[in-house]
């Protein structure tokens, strides 16, 4: 019988049907970082548990850690506190972790790809629900709580109910300047934060198949905001060649084993969907969300909503009070919103081709004298290393940006990287809710170049050119 | 993980869709390495007048009288009435033990996320899907009456009012089984050692790549 990828990746997983749609699966991959881990090994030690399987654990420090003169550590006692306990934890337990000083730290769902510890036909869970990054190397990757991590490190294994299978069909062409990023976010004002709940979304068609892996991975990220917990994307030779001489990536031998295994992870062609969508991405314009949910979103070109259209009663009152959250104007258009701070990184977007992306717009320009702070935050220290290589820091300084080290920084604001209230950012992360970017904060989602755009022009502008 | 049996409370409404875990608990609260004290800053920037951190004393901070938990007939409650969406977002833990902390047992909705979903259930806080037009009802309900209760039964899955309407919801048998006697998933699991030990031996050989050992 055909298969979809999910299905496939499902059943390869399935250690015990408990019944009920209900599976034991067993975990390929754990990433474990310094935020949702600590109650977990705290748990083991008290049930006297070991960790079942220790070489499929990776961890790394990423949501506290500061992005400048880290060598002087953390000031924060209670954020130093979470990162020394994650270092202890693997310690103790022999589990092998990038800490904050080591070249390769970053956050989690970049470094994982960029080390090939994420590999084709894996089950990958972490502590952290942007694990649907993952997906885009044809793995099953999923967010999970803190119980689950404990479960995971005693059991090797997790007890899910199977999802719905839903696939995301993009044809057409994307215009130059156009993203990942601005498609997945037009599918979530389309489909909205709730329209994948209780599946998991394959990502296809000639506009996915002829993406980069990091415009993949930005796409697939997003998939919980539109309610999935996994999001993913067949393998093609751009995954393969993508992988190929990483360092946790097989060699040899064992390499060509792996490819032609891989080579089937992909829906069969008569495999059947519960949900399926088409669009056309042919006329799709750079997206800015303009509210406190990624669904609040429209083009650039396009003016913010009025409450009064809204289809019904809670809508209306939502979009009401988004807008007042927001300091925004109904039918006010998009680029007369003009941000205070511009954060370029997050889990979403912080990977080589990102910056270089933002790196094009901004070069030989200057910052706008409005902006009052304008960060990069270099996904990973490798990231950081090939941009310096490639100059772009440089670029970057020159116009008036701030060069930081790797983590999540702004995106959440758990280190010293915020928004004071009522400033307003232009940020390439993935979640504009209230008080995300700090207490107050106000938040639009962009692409890394529209960000870099707005930098420089000191409010939204269409990159495109239109 | 206290086991839930049935349970008899008051109920707060919060009347607002896509909740999401930041409004719940927002990160500052994150740092912590423990499991409890999270009560005093469910829904914090909603509850508060001004923005907190961790380790000060809450009961000294300002709060927002508007905000439904803070108003005195909703004191005590152990049943939160929500709206559709209610938990998105982050997967953090600490949502669910914010909630759980602050005194909720149950959780009525017309829909969750789906990892707050899972995340609830192996706190002993529940998580009940009732149809949309019910939990309209139940809004209107709340709101015409002081100290409004529904009665929740674990076993019979039902949800009853004080007007003794009863509405049945649907709760998979192995959860069930755990939130009644309050077990613990891991042990459970481990009851199955030896068929992930025969799986794991069979995935080395279809996968071996998967069996690099990097440290």
């Amino acid at each position: 019988m055909s298969q979809t990828l999910y299905d496939k990746l499902w059943q390869s997983h399935v250690v015990r049907d408990e019944g009920d749609g209900t599976a034991l699966l067993y975990i390929d991959r754990h990433l474990v970082h310094e935020v949702t881990s600590p109650q977990a090994f705290e748990g083991l030690r008290e049930a006297n548990r070991p960790v079942w399987r220790i070489a499929t654990n990776l961890a790394v420090a990423d949501h506290n850690v500061p992005t400048t003169n880290r060598e002087n550590g953390i000031e924060d006692p209670i954020s130093r506190l979470q990162v020394e306990t994650l270092d202890a934890n693997c310690a103790q337990y022999g589990i092998t972790e990038f800490d904050m000083m080591d070249s390769r730290q970053g956050i989690v769902h970049v470094i994982g790809p960029e080390q090939g510890a994420t590999l084709p036909g894996m089950t990958v869970v972490c502590g952290d629900s942007h694990t649907s990054t993952h997906g885009a190397l044809a793995t099953l990757a999923f967010g999970i709580g803190t119980s689950e991590v404990e479960h995971v490190l005693a059991t090797q294994c997790v007890l899910q109910q199977k999802a719905k299978n839903m696939r995301i069909n993009v044809i057409g062409e994307l215009a130059a300047g156009v993203t990942g990023k601005d498609l997945v976010l037009a599918i979530i004002g389309n489909i909205g934060t709730a329209g994948g709940t209780g599946c998991a979304i394959e990502f296809s068609g000639s506009v996915v198949r002829t993406m980069s892996m990091e415009q993949r991975m930005s796409m697939c990220n997003m998939a919980i905001e539109a309610g999935a917990r996994s999001g993913m994307v067949g393998v093609d030779d751009i995954t393969i060649d993508y992988l190929k001489g990483r360092p946790y990536a097989p060699h040899g031998d064992l390499w060509d084993k792996a490819v032609e295994n891989w080579r089937n992870l992909v829906s069969d062609e008569d495999s059947i969907f519960d949900k399926e969508i088409e669009m056309d991405a042919s006329d799709l314009e750079p997206q800015v969300t303009w509210g406190t949910s990624p669904e609040m979103v429209c083009s650039i070109s396009g003016t913010v909503p009025d409450p009064k259209n809204a289809e019904d009663a809670v809508k209306s009152e939502a979009w009401q009070r988004a807008l007042d959250y927001m300091g925004l104007e109904a039918n006010m258009l998009i680029s007369d919103i003009r941000p205070d701070k511009v954060f370029i990184g997050s889990c979403t977007n912080s990977r080589i081709e990102d910056l270089r992306a933002a790196a094009a717009v901004v070069e030989g320009k200057q910052v706008a004298g409005s902006i009052s702070q304008a960060l990069v935050v270099p996904g990973s220290g490798l990231v950081m290393r090939q941009a310096e290589s490639e100059g772009l820091d440089k670029i970057f300084l020159d116009a008036g940006f701030e060069w930081r080290e790797p983590g999540c920084s702004m995106c959440l604001a758990m280190n010293a990287d915020r928004l004071e209230p009522g400033e307003r950012c232009a940020s390439t992360s993935n979640r504009n809710f209230e008080g995300r970017q700090g207490y107050g904060g106000r938040t639009h989602l962009v692409s890394p170049a529209m960000a870099a755009a707005a930098a420089i022009a000191g409010h939204f502008t269409d990159i495109c050119g239109s | 993980m206290e086991p839930l049996v049935k349970i008899d409370g008051l109920v707060a409404p919060m009347d607002r869709a896509n909740v999401d875990t930041d409004a719940i608990i927002p990160k500052q609260y994150l740092k912590s390495i423990k499991k409890s004290g999270f009560g005093p800053t469910l829904f914090d920037e909603l509850r508060y007048l001004d923005s907190g951190e961790p380790g000060q004393d809450h009961s000294l901070r300002p709060l927002n009288p508007d905000f439904v938990l803070n108003l005195p007939r909703y004191q005590g409650a152990q049943v939160l009435l929500a709206r559709e969406n209610f938990g998105c977002g982050s997967s953090r833990e600490h949502a669910p033990w914010a909630l759980r902390d602050f005194g909720f047992r149950v959780i009525v909705a017309p829909s969750f996320a789906d990892i707050f979903y899972n995340n609830s259930l192996k706190n002993g806080l529940l998580p009940i899907v009732l149809d949309a037009d019910e939990v309209d009802r139940l809004f209107e309900e709340v709101a015409l009456t002081d100290g409004y209760r529904l009665t929740v039964d674990v076993a019979a899955q039902t949800i009853t009012t004080p007007l003794n309407q009863s509405f049945s919801f649907n709760l998979d048998v192995f959860r069930k089984h755990c939130l009644l006697n309050g077990l613990d998933e891991i042990g459970t699991t481990l009851e199955h050692a030896e068929e992930i030990k025969a799986y794991e031996k069979q995935r080395m050989q279809d996968a071996p790549w998967l069996f690099q050992d990097f440290n």
